[in-house]
């Protein structure tokens, strides 16, 4: 319970809100073309070649990899700290803390991984 | 309170201090609607956390080829994947809502001495939220 323990819950704080910013903006748009308009066939889908040109710009990879990475950092505080208030189960707290910024990191690895092999 | 001074000051008291601490259910956020309200928004990082992990397949498959792309769109066709990108969309749809509802208290914006009211904050980021999502969608379908 030391109070005077150095903490780096600001930066974990700027990434959340960040990444809120992000999924605000970003996600519902994403979300409604890839997840409902067009396997539904609202709209007609974009073709691999289409697709493959978009990710082969350095830009749109940067864009990618932000949008995988941030708002995961966004889940995991708010995740951690639902399981902290809601459920309080605090005597896990380490444990939740570790899965969710763990989990954060490995999609973040994984996002600049696919990323950067994208040929 | 730091516990230096708990622990001076309970030297004065003839009694042992007693923390008051109301127990609270683990179902608090159950019986009140504003409660409920506040853990779903909270849980809408669950599905953020669900559409990357979906994104990130999507971009293997980009990766791994045409018809490995192909089995990736037909999988986002099964009622499973339709229901899940509809419940998504639901979530992050209210994140977007309550995110930019609360602009307003984040930044408190004064302008000749006086403070913006809500909405003046709240509506540039619903304007910038629509021209950003047709700009993508014009990207993507082009």
């Amino acid at each position: 319970m030391s109070t005077q323990k150095p903490s780096n819950e600001a930066l974990l704080w700027m990434l959340f809100s960040t990444g809120g910013v992000i999924a605000a903006f970003l996600v519902p748009v994403h979300i409604f073309l890839f997840g409902l308009a067009f396997p539904l066939g609202w709209l007609e889908a974009p073709s691999y070649e289409h697709l493959k040109l978009l990710v082969g710009m350095p830009a749109v990879r940067i864009y990618l990899f932000l949008l995988c990475s941030v708002p995961l950092f966004h889940w995991a505080h708010r995740f951690r700290y639902t399981l902290y208030d809601g459920l309080q189960v605090k005597h896990l707290n380490e444990v939740i803390f570790t899965l969710c910024y763990g989990g954060a990191l490995l999609g973040t690895a994984v996002a600049g991984y696919l990323l950067w092999r994208m040929a | 309170m730091n516990s230096s001074t708990a622990k001076s000051s309970a030297a004065y008291t003839e009694f042992h201090p007693r923390w008051y601490r109301p127990h609270v259910s683990v179902y608090w956020w159950l019986g009140e609607w504003r409660y409920l309200r506040f853990i779903l928004r909270e849980l809408s990082s669950v599905f953020v956390a669900a559409f990357v992990i979906v994104t990130l397949l999507g971009l293997r498959a980009l990766r791994n080829g045409p018809e490995a792309y192909a089995r990736f769109q037909h999988r986002l066709q099964t009622p499973t994947a339709i229901a899940l990108s509809t419940i998504s969309l639901f979530f992050v749809l209210f994140h977007t809502i309550t995110w930019f509802n609360l602009a307003p208290r984040a930044m408190a914006v004064r302008w000749r001495g006086k403070r913006l009211p809500d909405i003046a904050i709240a509506a540039p980021n619903y304007a910038l939220w629509l021209i950003v999502s047709v700009a993508l969608g014009w990207l993507v379908l082009r």
